[in-house]
């Protein structure tokens, strides 16, 4: 069949409901076979199906004049295939088709009980899709709607695309009918055809006809046409009739109040607060689900309330993995931390983690600051001690304290940590250490590869000191993290103290980097107690006794030739034992007395016996009876 | 992306109209595009080149106007429902607050609405979006049919909602059931949005 020249795309009024269509037929037309094949268009009568089908057909043939598009209805589809059975040209039939470029075959509703021509058809679709030609096909419904088809054709018709057209909106019947005025080159009075476009009709070709009615009323010089004279004019539609494509009122009204219920119920001002909070905790990374769940809720909750709690918890969220992360670094970065609902899980790790690390030894509470004897001897470690103990970190960091064996070197250590805590009340945390300690501390910890938190454990101090310095000769691992150590506290500004038995220069057998950084704080030396150190040790001393010694006593006492603090305290201690035998009366005789014995001592601790007799204390150190006894032991 | 703007107190959110080929969610669209007033309508765009599949789907902006004070802007889109525009959906579905699956109720379309259900679920989890929380409505369109033609809703719960999403039974052509549809998954929507984790499960 000869395609009608008017319908064309360019005289095809595109709308919302034809979109589609109209582009799924343009790629047709572009190129047929290579888009969607077939293309399978409906749409209720008089919107457009014919026009578009044509429309396909002319591009098809500007595009390229050689191309073979044959438009036909199934009507006549089915009428030539009965001349063709009648004449016996059936293969000749086929040939024709088989030729073609483009079918476009329109209203295949029509196949409806047509078995034979079902069947044809079927061959026909299967030659063309075969050798990449077009099929387009128009129907008032979709293809599954079609009563009676082969189920084979009704996979083929939908095997490509199927699109429908819908009757145009408001603007596109106005866009029709101005078009139609256009070509008929006639003009409405204003609001005429707006007017027309909100009548109802039940397609597009029907509103054609009631626009050429008023077209021919107006050409025809039986006036103008009015707004209010078009009711009057086209009968029926001019009086309402019902228009299922017309908007059914209200609808749109009940949609929008429910959706505003919906809005109020679920966005409502209250809960914005607490939605923003949530995604703000949620950018930061913490889990939210708790405050998802009030959202969820069906009572409004109270924003203010949730999101202070929320941000407590948080809080101590922060605060348990500043402390796990400290204690255990491989910890760094879990998730458990982002998550309020793990704190109480967070919580016992930190707790078997405070257990397992239990923090360094702290000083022994027996040295106190107060039984520091101070003289010309040591009043400069001591003055060091008093200023590091109101500044801690401050002043001399680090300190240390050199000097002979049992000077009172590690009693001014212990005193300084004992002062430091009492200082703050109880809240540093002092580390007071033998190197020895330290040393079997670090090698425990590699062996049980907990390097990690023995570290952290050390970082947590305040203030660290360590006693006797000169035992880390030889542990290289031990002055390497030490090392380490050392600077990290001393950047965190926290105080360190070190005493040695020799000073910081001589100690050759540490690395020349710690060794600087000795130097670098403030090196004090307490020398063996002078004479006027060892007479407030032993009136101390003898005071505790409850004896009060007449000077005399006290200062031949003092004037014992002894090197060290401890052996000053021992003389005192013998002091006073004897005294407790005389009714706490002591004499010069008592000292010198004490003195021969004290200088037995060395003896008895350099050859430590196996035999009880000598180790008893009763019986072997302190209570030679007669003067023989002692005349030996001065012998020896 | 949906989007809940506080300070300008606006609504945005994508909806797309999900579901296998011809099973009406072009109509859904154009009976909205109908109902709504003139000076609400966006324009609906309808997309399609021949090179280029992947731009084919149809998109209508609806500006609610103002509920309860927020500006509220709906986008509806949907897909091409047949098989091989794959891609397309894939890319329409990006950045959905909601999908309403439209499923045709003819009994032979059954195995249709299956796969196009599997189609996009997987879909979704491609754009790592959790079907399970993702929100979605169900609508059983054509229930105008002949009964013998049909398949009952029960009988369609029990193929297709598994999940037991909201669903609606729909003649989308005569407008049966589209705003139904379209107000159970706004509210859907509206409910994540307001609360992130837990909606869309409702």
């Amino acid at each position: 069949m000869p395609l009608d020249t008017r319908l064309r795309f360019e005289t095809f009024v595109v709308g919302a409901a034809n979109r589609l269509a109209v582009s799924a037929a343009r790629a047709v037309a572009q190129s047929p076979g290579a888009t969607y094949n077939p293309l399978f268009i409906y749409a209720a009568s008089g919107l457009g199906k014919t026009h578009l089908l044509s429309a396909i057909g002319h591009l098809a043939r500007q595009l390229q004049p050689d191309l073979r598009a044959e438009y036909i209805t199934t009507d006549e589809l089915v009428e030539q295939l009965h001349q063709a059975v009648t004449r016996g040209e059936v293969e000749s039939f086929r040939g024709g088709f088989a030729e073609l470029d483009i079918l476009l075959l329109d209203d295949v509703q029509f196949l409806t009980g047509r078995q034979e021509t079902q069947s044809e058809l079927l061959r026909l679709f299967n030659t063309l899709q075969r050798s990449g030609k077009q099929i387009v096909l128009t129907s008032d419904r979709p293809p599954a709607e079609i009563a009676d088809l082969d189920d084979r054709l009704l996979t083929r018709f939908s095997g490509g695309l199927l699109v429908d057209m819908g009757a145009p909106d408001y603007e596109t019947r106005v866009a029709i009918l101005r078009r139609r005025c256009g070509e008929r080159d006639v003009e409405f009075a204003p609001g005429v055809v707006e007017e027309v476009a909100r009548l109802a009709f039940a397609n597009v070709r029907e509103m054609h006809g009631a626009i050429n009615r008023l077209i021919a009323f107006q050409t025809l010089g039986e006036g103008e046409v009015t707004v209010e004279s078009i009711r009057g004019l086209l009968g029926d539609h001019g009086n309402g009739r019902a228009y299922s494509l017309t908007p059914k009122s209200g609808q749109y009204e009940n949609f929008l109040s429910g959706l505003a219920v919906a809005v109020a119920q679920h966005i409502d001002a209250r809960r914005v607060k607490l939605v923003e909070a949530t995604a703000e905790w949620r950018t930061q990374g913490y889990r939210t689900g708790a405050l998802e769940r009030a959202l969820q809720s069906a009572e409004t909750p109270d924003p203010e309330a949730l999101l202070r709690e929320f941000g407590a918890k948080v809080e101590r969220l922060r605060a348990l993995e500043q402390e796990i992360v400290a204690l255990d670094p491989t910890q760094r970065g879990s998730v458990q931390f982002r998550d309020i609902e793990a704190i109480e899980e967070l919580e016992r790790v930190a707790e078997t983690l405070r257990t397992s690390t239990a923090p360094p030894p702290p000083p022994d509470p027996a040295f106190l600051r107060s039984e520091f004897e101070v003289g010309p001897s040591n009043q400069l470690a001591a003055h060091a001690a008093d200023t590091i103990v109101e500044e801690p970190g401050r002043r001399y960091n680090p300190l240390v304290i050199h000097g002979g064996a049992g000077v009172g070197k590690t009693h001014l250590l212990h005193a300084i940590g004992n002062e430091l805590v009492a200082a703050s009340g109880g809240a540093m945390t002092v580390a007071c250490v033998r190197a020895s300690d330290f040393v079997d501390e670090l090698i425990a910890a590699l062996q049980d590869s907990a390097i990690e938190t023995w570290r952290g454990r050390y970082r947590r101090v305040d203030a660290l000191l360590i006693d006797e310095i000169e035992q880390f000769a030889g542990t290289e691992r031990t002055q390497e993290e030490f090392f380490h150590l050392f600077n990290w506290l001393v950047e965190a500004g926290k105080q360190i103290v070190l005493t040695a038995g020799r000073a910081p220069r001589t100690l050759v057998e540490m690395d020349e980097r710690l060794r600087s950084r000795f130097e670098g704080g403030l090196v004090v030396e307490i020398q063996p107690p002078d004479r006027l150190v060892r007479e407030k040790l032993i009136a101390r001393q003898l005071a505790v006794a409850g004896i009060e010694p007449v000077p005399d006593v006290l200062r031949a006492a003092a004037g014992l030739e002894v090197k060290t603090a401890r052996d000053i305290l021992r003389v005192a201690e013998r002091l006073a034992e004897i005294a407790a035998k005389s009714n706490g009366r002591l004499t010069s005789t008592d000292v010198s007395r004490v003195a021969s014995v004290r200088r037995s001592t060395p003896i008895h601790r350099a050859t430590p016996s196996g035999d009880d007799l000598f180790s008893d204390r009763e019986k072997t150190v302190w209570d030679w009876p007669d003067l023989s006894g002692r005349i030996i032991e001065d012998l020896r | 992306m949906s989007l809940v703007n506080y300070a300008t107190r606006e609504i945005t959110c994508k909806i797309v109209y999900y579901g296998p080929g011809r099973s009406g969610k072009t109509t859904n669209l154009h009976y909205v595009y109908g109902q709504v007033p003139d000076e609400r309508k966006g324009r609906m765009v309808s997309l399609a080149t021949q090179t280029d599949r992947t731009l084919f789907f149809d998109f209508l902006p609806l500006d609610l106007g103002t509920i309860s004070g927020f500006t509220t802007r709906l986008q509806l889109y949907t897909v091409p429902g047949q098989v091989y525009y794959q891609a397309t959906r894939k890319l329409v579905l990006q950045g959905a607050d909601g999908v309403v699956f439209v499923a045709d109720s003819q009994s032979r379309q059954l195995q249709e609405n299956i796969e196009s259900l599997q189609d996009l679920h997987a879909n979704l989890g491609e754009h790592g979006m959790d079907p399970r929380s993702t929100p979605l409505v169900l609508q059983y369109n054509k229930q105008d049919l002949p009964r013998d033609m049909i398949m009952s809703v029960d009988d369609l719960d029990e193929a297709l909602n598994f999940r037991g999403v909201p669903r609606f039974t729909a003649d989308a052509l005569h407008g049966v059931g589209v705003f139904e549809t379209l107000r159970g998954i706004a509210e859907l929507v509206l409910k994540r949005l307001a609360s992130p984790a837990e909606a869309g499960r409702g």
